[in-house]
Protein backbone atom coordinates (compact mmCIF):
# COMPACT_ATOMS: atom_id res chain seq x y z
CA UNK A 1 0.00 0.00 0.00
CA UNK A 2 1.41 3.36 -0.97
CA UNK A 3 1.24 5.70 2.00
CA UNK A 4 1.77 8.82 -0.04
CA UNK A 5 -1.01 8.07 -2.46
CA UNK A 6 -4.01 10.30 -2.57
CA UNK A 7 -6.47 7.56 -1.67
CA UNK A 8 -4.58 6.67 1.52
CA UNK A 9 -4.66 10.28 2.66
CA UNK A 10 -8.32 10.59 1.74
CA UNK A 11 -9.20 7.59 3.91
CA UNK A 12 -7.13 9.07 6.74
CA UNK A 13 -9.04 12.32 6.48
CA UNK A 14 -12.33 10.41 6.54
CA UNK A 15 -11.29 8.70 9.78
CA UNK A 16 -10.18 11.97 11.35
CA UNK A 17 -13.50 13.51 10.37
CA UNK A 18 -15.20 10.53 11.97
CA UNK A 19 -13.49 11.52 15.23
CA UNK A 20 -14.15 15.25 15.02
CA UNK A 21 -17.59 15.52 13.45
CA UNK A 22 -19.56 13.69 16.19
CA UNK A 23 -18.12 15.95 18.89
CA UNK A 24 -18.92 19.04 16.79
CA UNK A 25 -22.41 17.64 16.23
CA UNK A 26 -22.95 17.34 20.00
CA UNK A 27 -21.67 20.88 20.53
CA UNK A 28 -24.00 22.21 17.82
CA UNK A 29 -26.96 20.39 19.35
CA UNK A 30 -26.10 21.78 22.76
CA UNK A 31 -25.76 25.33 21.43
CA UNK A 32 -28.99 25.10 19.47
CA UNK A 33 -31.09 23.66 22.29
CA UNK A 34 -29.70 25.42 25.33
CA UNK A 35 -28.36 28.84 24.45
CA UNK A 36 -26.33 30.98 26.78
CA UNK A 37 -27.32 31.48 30.39
CA UNK A 38 -25.66 33.38 33.21
CA UNK A 39 -27.26 31.70 36.18
CA UNK A 40 -26.17 28.43 37.63
CA UNK A 41 -28.21 25.41 36.79
CA UNK A 42 -27.58 21.90 38.01
CA UNK A 43 -29.86 19.84 35.85
CA UNK A 44 -29.94 16.33 34.54
CA UNK A 45 -29.70 15.45 30.88
CA UNK A 46 -32.10 17.22 28.56
CA UNK A 47 -34.79 15.10 26.92
CA UNK A 48 -34.83 15.88 23.21
CA UNK A 49 -37.81 13.79 22.15
CA UNK A 50 -39.77 10.76 23.28
CA UNK A 51 -40.39 7.67 21.18
CA UNK A 52 -43.69 5.92 21.84
CA UNK A 53 -43.19 2.35 22.91
CA UNK A 54 -45.77 -0.26 23.93
CA UNK A 55 -44.65 -0.80 27.54
CA UNK A 56 -42.78 2.36 28.42
CA UNK A 57 -42.05 5.45 26.37
CA UNK A 58 -38.41 5.76 25.36
CA UNK A 59 -36.97 9.22 25.95
CA UNK A 60 -33.96 10.18 23.82
CA UNK A 61 -31.75 12.26 26.09
CA UNK A 62 -28.60 14.31 25.79
CA UNK A 63 -26.56 11.60 27.49
CA UNK A 64 -27.68 8.97 24.99
CA UNK A 65 -26.80 11.19 22.03
CA UNK A 66 -23.44 12.08 23.58
CA UNK A 67 -22.54 8.48 24.36
CA UNK A 68 -23.37 7.44 20.79
CA UNK A 69 -21.19 10.28 19.53
CA UNK A 70 -18.36 9.05 21.77
CA UNK A 71 -18.81 5.56 20.39
CA UNK A 72 -18.54 6.82 16.81
CA UNK A 73 -15.50 8.90 17.71
CA UNK A 74 -13.76 5.97 19.41
CA UNK A 75 -14.49 3.78 16.41
CA UNK A 76 -12.95 6.43 14.19
CA UNK A 77 -9.91 6.60 16.45
CA UNK A 78 -9.45 2.82 16.29
CA UNK A 79 -9.78 2.79 12.51
CA UNK A 80 -7.33 5.69 12.22
CA UNK A 81 -4.77 4.02 14.49
CA UNK A 82 -4.86 0.74 12.62
CA UNK A 83 -5.11 2.14 9.09
CA UNK A 84 -2.25 1.14 6.87
CA UNK A 85 0.00 -0.45 9.48
CA UNK A 86 2.42 -3.05 8.19
CA UNK A 87 5.16 -5.09 9.78
CA UNK A 88 7.77 -2.35 9.23
CA UNK A 89 7.15 0.10 12.05
CA UNK A 90 7.45 3.38 10.21
CA UNK A 91 4.17 4.97 11.21
CA UNK A 92 3.82 6.62 14.63
CA UNK A 93 0.25 5.40 14.97
CA UNK A 94 1.53 1.85 14.68
CA UNK A 95 3.52 2.33 17.87
CA UNK A 96 0.55 3.90 19.67
CA UNK A 97 -1.80 1.09 18.65
CA UNK A 98 0.73 -1.56 19.62
CA UNK A 99 1.34 0.11 22.99
CA UNK A 100 -2.38 0.13 23.77
CA UNK A 101 -2.82 -3.51 22.79
CA UNK A 102 0.24 -4.65 24.73
CA UNK A 103 -0.62 -2.73 27.87
CA UNK A 104 -4.21 -3.92 27.96
CA UNK A 105 -3.38 -7.56 27.28
CA UNK A 106 -0.71 -7.49 29.98
CA UNK A 107 -3.15 -5.88 32.43
CA UNK A 108 -5.88 -8.39 31.64
CA UNK A 109 -3.50 -11.31 31.97
CA UNK A 110 -2.10 -10.05 35.29
CA UNK A 111 -5.47 -9.41 36.85
CA UNK A 112 -7.62 -12.18 35.41
CA UNK A 113 -5.26 -15.00 34.53
CA UNK A 114 -4.58 -16.74 31.25
CA UNK A 115 -8.08 -18.23 30.95
CA UNK A 116 -9.59 -14.76 30.55
CA UNK A 117 -6.98 -13.30 28.19
CA UNK A 118 -9.68 -12.94 25.55
CA UNK A 119 -11.28 -10.25 27.69
CA UNK A 120 -8.76 -7.57 26.68
CA UNK A 121 -10.94 -6.00 23.94
CA UNK A 122 -13.91 -5.80 26.30
CA UNK A 123 -11.80 -4.19 29.01
CA UNK A 124 -10.24 -1.63 26.71
CA UNK A 125 -13.61 -0.74 25.23
CA UNK A 126 -14.98 -0.09 28.71
CA UNK A 127 -11.95 2.03 29.61
CA UNK A 128 -12.02 4.06 26.41
CA UNK A 129 -15.78 4.61 26.43
CA UNK A 130 -15.79 5.68 30.06
CA UNK A 131 -12.70 7.88 29.84
CA UNK A 132 -13.76 9.67 26.66
CA UNK A 133 -17.29 10.13 28.00
CA UNK A 134 -15.92 11.79 31.12
CA UNK A 135 -13.51 13.89 29.07
CA UNK A 136 -16.45 15.34 27.09
CA UNK A 137 -16.74 17.93 29.88
CA UNK A 138 -13.61 19.55 28.43
CA UNK A 139 -15.75 20.58 25.45
CA UNK A 140 -18.46 21.87 27.75
CA UNK A 141 -20.75 18.98 26.91
CA UNK A 142 -22.85 16.93 29.29
CA UNK A 143 -20.79 13.85 30.26
CA UNK A 144 -22.85 10.67 29.74
CA UNK A 145 -21.12 9.07 32.74
CA UNK A 146 -22.86 11.49 35.09
CA UNK A 147 -26.16 9.90 34.09
CA UNK A 148 -27.03 6.86 36.18
CA UNK A 149 -28.86 5.22 33.26
CA UNK A 150 -25.75 4.97 31.09
CA UNK A 151 -23.43 3.74 33.82
CA UNK A 152 -26.14 1.46 35.18
CA UNK A 153 -26.39 -0.13 31.74
CA UNK A 154 -22.67 -0.91 31.77
CA UNK A 155 -22.94 -2.27 35.30
CA UNK A 156 -25.82 -4.55 34.30
CA UNK A 157 -23.71 -5.79 31.38
CA UNK A 158 -20.89 -6.59 33.79
CA UNK A 159 -23.35 -8.26 36.18
CA UNK A 160 -24.59 -10.53 33.37
CA UNK A 161 -20.99 -11.50 32.61
CA UNK A 162 -20.24 -12.20 36.29
CA UNK A 163 -23.32 -14.40 36.62
CA UNK A 164 -22.51 -16.19 33.37
CA UNK A 165 -19.06 -17.12 34.62
CA UNK A 166 -20.44 -18.10 38.02
CA UNK A 167 -22.88 -20.42 36.28
CA UNK A 168 -20.09 -22.12 34.34
CA UNK A 169 -20.17 -25.10 36.73
CA UNK A 170 -23.91 -25.49 36.47
CA UNK A 171 -26.78 -23.95 38.43
CA UNK A 172 -26.54 -26.52 41.26
CA UNK A 173 -23.00 -25.50 42.11
CA UNK A 174 -24.01 -21.83 41.91
CA UNK A 175 -26.79 -22.32 44.44
CA UNK A 176 -24.43 -24.31 46.64
CA UNK A 177 -21.86 -21.50 46.72
CA UNK A 178 -24.57 -18.98 47.46
CA UNK A 179 -25.86 -21.03 50.40
CA UNK A 180 -22.55 -22.35 51.67
CA UNK A 181 -23.16 -21.27 55.27
CA UNK A 182 -26.92 -21.59 55.22
CA UNK A 183 -27.48 -18.68 57.58
CA UNK A 184 -25.59 -16.27 55.35
CA UNK A 185 -27.71 -16.92 52.25
CA UNK A 186 -29.66 -13.63 52.41
CA UNK A 187 -26.43 -11.70 52.85
CA UNK A 188 -24.90 -13.47 49.85
CA UNK A 189 -27.93 -12.63 47.73
CA UNK A 190 -27.80 -8.99 48.84
CA UNK A 191 -24.09 -8.70 48.09
CA UNK A 192 -24.71 -10.27 44.70
CA UNK A 193 -27.34 -7.67 43.85
CA UNK A 194 -25.28 -4.86 45.39
CA UNK A 195 -22.36 -5.42 43.01
CA UNK A 196 -23.79 -3.69 39.92
CA UNK A 197 -25.51 -1.03 42.03
CA UNK A 198 -22.31 -0.08 43.82
CA UNK A 199 -20.33 -0.11 40.56
CA UNK A 200 -22.83 2.19 38.87
CA UNK A 201 -23.13 4.50 41.87
CA UNK A 202 -19.37 4.76 42.28
CA UNK A 203 -18.72 5.87 38.74
CA UNK A 204 -21.77 8.12 38.45
CA UNK A 205 -21.33 9.66 41.92
CA UNK A 206 -17.72 10.60 41.30
CA UNK A 207 -18.36 12.28 37.96
CA UNK A 208 -21.58 13.98 39.08
CA UNK A 209 -20.07 15.29 42.33
CA UNK A 210 -17.18 16.74 40.34
CA UNK A 211 -19.48 18.60 37.97
CA UNK A 212 -21.70 19.84 40.83
CA UNK A 213 -18.69 21.17 42.74
CA UNK A 214 -17.33 22.82 39.58
CA UNK A 215 -20.65 24.59 38.96
CA UNK A 216 -20.90 25.72 42.59
CA UNK A 217 -17.33 27.07 42.60
CA UNK A 218 -17.86 28.90 39.30
CA UNK A 219 -21.07 30.47 40.59
CA UNK A 220 -19.43 31.46 43.87
CA UNK A 221 -16.51 33.08 42.07
CA UNK A 222 -18.91 35.00 39.85
CA UNK A 223 -20.74 36.32 42.90
CA UNK A 224 -17.49 37.14 44.67
CA UNK A 225 -16.03 39.04 41.74
CA UNK A 226 -19.23 41.03 41.28
CA UNK A 227 -19.00 42.06 44.95
CA UNK A 228 -15.24 42.65 45.20
CA UNK A 229 -14.55 44.16 41.78
CA UNK A 230 -17.77 46.16 41.49
CA UNK A 231 -15.87 49.44 41.82
CA UNK A 232 -14.21 49.04 38.41
CA UNK A 233 -15.39 51.61 35.88
CA UNK A 234 -17.45 51.00 32.77
CA UNK A 235 -17.84 47.61 31.24
CA UNK A 236 -14.98 46.20 33.33
CA UNK A 237 -17.17 45.52 36.35
CA UNK A 238 -19.35 43.24 34.28
CA UNK A 239 -16.48 40.82 33.69
CA UNK A 240 -16.01 38.16 36.40
CA UNK A 241 -12.21 38.31 36.62
CA UNK A 242 -11.98 35.83 39.49
CA UNK A 243 -13.54 33.18 37.28
CA UNK A 244 -10.44 33.17 35.07
CA UNK A 245 -8.17 30.25 35.81
CA UNK A 246 -9.43 28.94 39.14
CA UNK A 247 -12.20 26.71 37.71
CA UNK A 248 -9.66 25.32 35.25
CA UNK A 249 -7.51 23.96 38.07
CA UNK A 250 -10.55 22.24 39.55
CA UNK A 251 -11.39 20.93 36.10
CA UNK A 252 -7.96 19.30 35.79
CA UNK A 253 -8.69 17.28 38.92
CA UNK A 254 -12.39 16.58 38.54
CA UNK A 255 -12.64 16.11 34.80
CA UNK A 256 -9.27 14.81 33.63
CA UNK A 257 -7.81 12.98 36.64
CA UNK A 258 -11.01 11.76 38.26
CA UNK A 259 -12.59 10.78 34.95
CA UNK A 260 -9.61 8.70 33.86
CA UNK A 261 -9.23 7.20 37.34
CA UNK A 262 -12.86 6.16 37.44
CA UNK A 263 -12.54 4.54 34.01
CA UNK A 264 -9.53 2.58 35.27
CA UNK A 265 -11.31 1.60 38.48
CA UNK A 266 -14.45 0.50 36.67
CA UNK A 267 -12.39 -1.70 34.36
CA UNK A 268 -10.33 -3.08 37.25
CA UNK A 269 -13.46 -3.93 39.24
CA UNK A 270 -14.98 -5.58 36.17
CA UNK A 271 -11.91 -7.76 35.76
CA UNK A 272 -11.74 -8.61 39.46
CA UNK A 273 -15.40 -9.47 39.86
CA UNK A 274 -15.45 -11.64 36.75
CA UNK A 275 -12.29 -13.55 37.60
CA UNK A 276 -13.22 -13.88 41.30
CA UNK A 277 -16.69 -15.13 40.51
CA UNK A 278 -15.40 -17.84 38.21
CA UNK A 279 -14.94 -21.09 40.22
CA UNK A 280 -11.64 -22.04 38.56
CA UNK A 281 -10.80 -25.07 40.71
CA UNK A 282 -14.16 -26.73 40.38
CA UNK A 283 -14.23 -25.99 36.65
CA UNK A 284 -10.80 -27.57 36.18
CA UNK A 285 -11.84 -30.66 38.15
CA UNK A 286 -14.99 -31.11 36.09
CA UNK A 287 -13.11 -30.66 32.87
CA UNK A 288 -10.58 -33.34 33.89
CA UNK A 289 -13.42 -35.69 34.84
CA UNK A 290 -15.14 -35.14 31.51
CA UNK A 291 -11.95 -35.77 29.60
CA UNK A 292 -11.36 -39.02 31.46
CA UNK B 1 -51.01 27.36 54.74
CA UNK B 2 -49.79 25.65 51.58
CA UNK B 3 -46.76 27.90 51.27
CA UNK B 4 -45.69 27.07 54.82
CA UNK B 5 -46.02 23.37 54.05
CA UNK B 6 -43.91 23.76 50.90
CA UNK B 7 -41.33 25.74 52.84
CA UNK B 8 -41.14 22.99 55.46
CA UNK B 9 -40.68 20.36 52.72
CA UNK B 10 -37.89 22.32 51.04
CA UNK B 11 -36.12 23.06 54.30
CA UNK B 12 -36.33 19.49 55.54
CA UNK B 13 -35.03 18.16 52.23
CA UNK B 14 -32.01 20.45 52.49
CA UNK B 15 -31.48 19.47 56.12
CA UNK B 16 -31.71 15.80 55.23
CA UNK B 17 -29.21 16.21 52.42
CA UNK B 18 -26.78 17.95 54.74
CA UNK B 19 -27.22 15.33 57.41
CA UNK B 20 -26.74 12.50 54.94
CA UNK B 21 -23.33 13.83 54.01
CA UNK B 22 -22.09 13.20 57.57
CA UNK B 23 -21.35 9.79 56.08
CA UNK B 24 -18.43 11.48 54.31
CA UNK B 25 -16.43 11.21 57.54
CA UNK B 26 -16.14 7.43 57.26
CA UNK B 27 -14.56 7.20 53.80
CA UNK B 28 -12.27 10.10 54.73
CA UNK B 29 -10.84 8.24 57.70
CA UNK B 30 -10.70 4.97 55.78
CA UNK B 31 -8.93 6.39 52.76
CA UNK B 32 -6.52 8.24 54.99
CA UNK B 33 -5.63 4.98 56.71
CA UNK B 34 -5.24 3.23 53.37
CA UNK B 35 -2.92 5.90 51.97
CA UNK B 36 -0.88 6.01 55.17
CA UNK B 37 -0.32 2.27 55.08
CA UNK B 38 0.53 2.44 51.37
CA UNK B 39 3.13 5.13 52.09
CA UNK B 40 4.63 2.93 54.80
CA UNK B 41 4.74 -0.02 52.44
CA UNK B 42 6.42 2.03 49.71
CA UNK B 43 8.92 3.34 52.25
CA UNK B 44 9.75 -0.20 53.28
CA UNK B 45 9.85 -1.63 49.76
CA UNK B 46 10.29 1.11 47.17
CA UNK B 47 10.64 -1.42 44.35
CA UNK B 48 6.95 -2.42 44.47
CA UNK B 49 5.65 1.13 44.21
CA UNK B 50 3.51 0.47 41.14
CA UNK B 51 1.70 -2.51 42.60
CA UNK B 52 1.09 -0.77 45.92
CA UNK B 53 -0.22 2.34 44.20
CA UNK B 54 -2.70 0.49 42.00
CA UNK B 55 -3.91 -1.63 44.93
CA UNK B 56 -4.27 1.50 47.04
CA UNK B 57 -6.33 3.23 44.34
CA UNK B 58 -8.60 0.18 44.15
CA UNK B 59 -9.00 0.10 47.91
CA UNK B 60 -9.74 3.81 48.02
CA UNK B 61 -12.38 3.36 45.35
CA UNK B 62 -14.05 0.62 47.35
CA UNK B 63 -13.81 2.55 50.62
CA UNK B 64 -15.42 5.51 48.87
CA UNK B 65 -18.59 3.56 48.13
CA UNK B 66 -20.40 4.33 51.38
CA UNK B 67 -19.70 8.01 50.97
CA UNK B 68 -21.02 7.88 47.44
CA UNK B 69 -24.22 6.21 48.58
CA UNK B 70 -24.71 9.14 50.93
CA UNK B 71 -23.90 11.54 48.11
CA UNK B 72 -26.46 9.94 45.82
CA UNK B 73 -29.09 10.16 48.57
CA UNK B 74 -28.18 13.80 49.20
CA UNK B 75 -28.46 14.61 45.50
CA UNK B 76 -31.81 12.84 45.29
CA UNK B 77 -33.01 14.82 48.31
CA UNK B 78 -31.85 18.10 46.80
CA UNK B 79 -32.94 17.76 43.20
CA UNK B 80 -35.57 15.04 42.95
CA UNK B 81 -37.39 14.74 46.27
CA UNK B 82 -38.80 18.30 46.70
CA UNK B 83 -40.80 18.29 43.48
CA UNK B 84 -42.12 14.77 44.16
CA UNK B 85 -43.13 15.63 47.72
CA UNK B 86 -44.76 18.87 46.65
CA UNK B 87 -46.69 17.01 43.96
CA UNK B 88 -47.92 14.53 46.58
CA UNK B 89 -48.87 17.39 48.91
CA UNK B 90 -50.82 19.25 46.25
CA UNK B 91 -52.56 16.04 45.28
CA UNK B 92 -53.76 15.60 48.86
CA UNK B 93 -54.67 19.22 49.51
CA UNK B 94 -56.34 19.55 46.16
Amino acid sequence: MNRNSRSFKAVDIIYILMMVVPICFSIVIKVLTKGASDGISITGADIFFVIDMPIQNLPITESQINSWMVMIAVTGLCLFLTHGITSDKTLIRHHIAEWIVEKVSAMTKNNMGAYFSGFAPFVVSIISLSAFSSLLTLFGLYPPTSDINIVGGWAILVFVLITYYKLKCGPVFYVKTMASPLLLTPLNVISEVATPISMAFRHYGNVLSGSVISVLVAAGLQFLSSKLLGFLPGFLNGIPFLQIGIPAILSIYFDVFSGCLQAYIFAMLTMMYISDGFPAEEYGKRKLKNNN
Amino acid sequence: MLDIAIAIILGCCALGAGTAMIAGIGPGIGEGNAVAKACEAIGRQPECKGDVTSTMLMGCAIAETTGLYALVIAILLLFVAPSTFIDILIQYVG
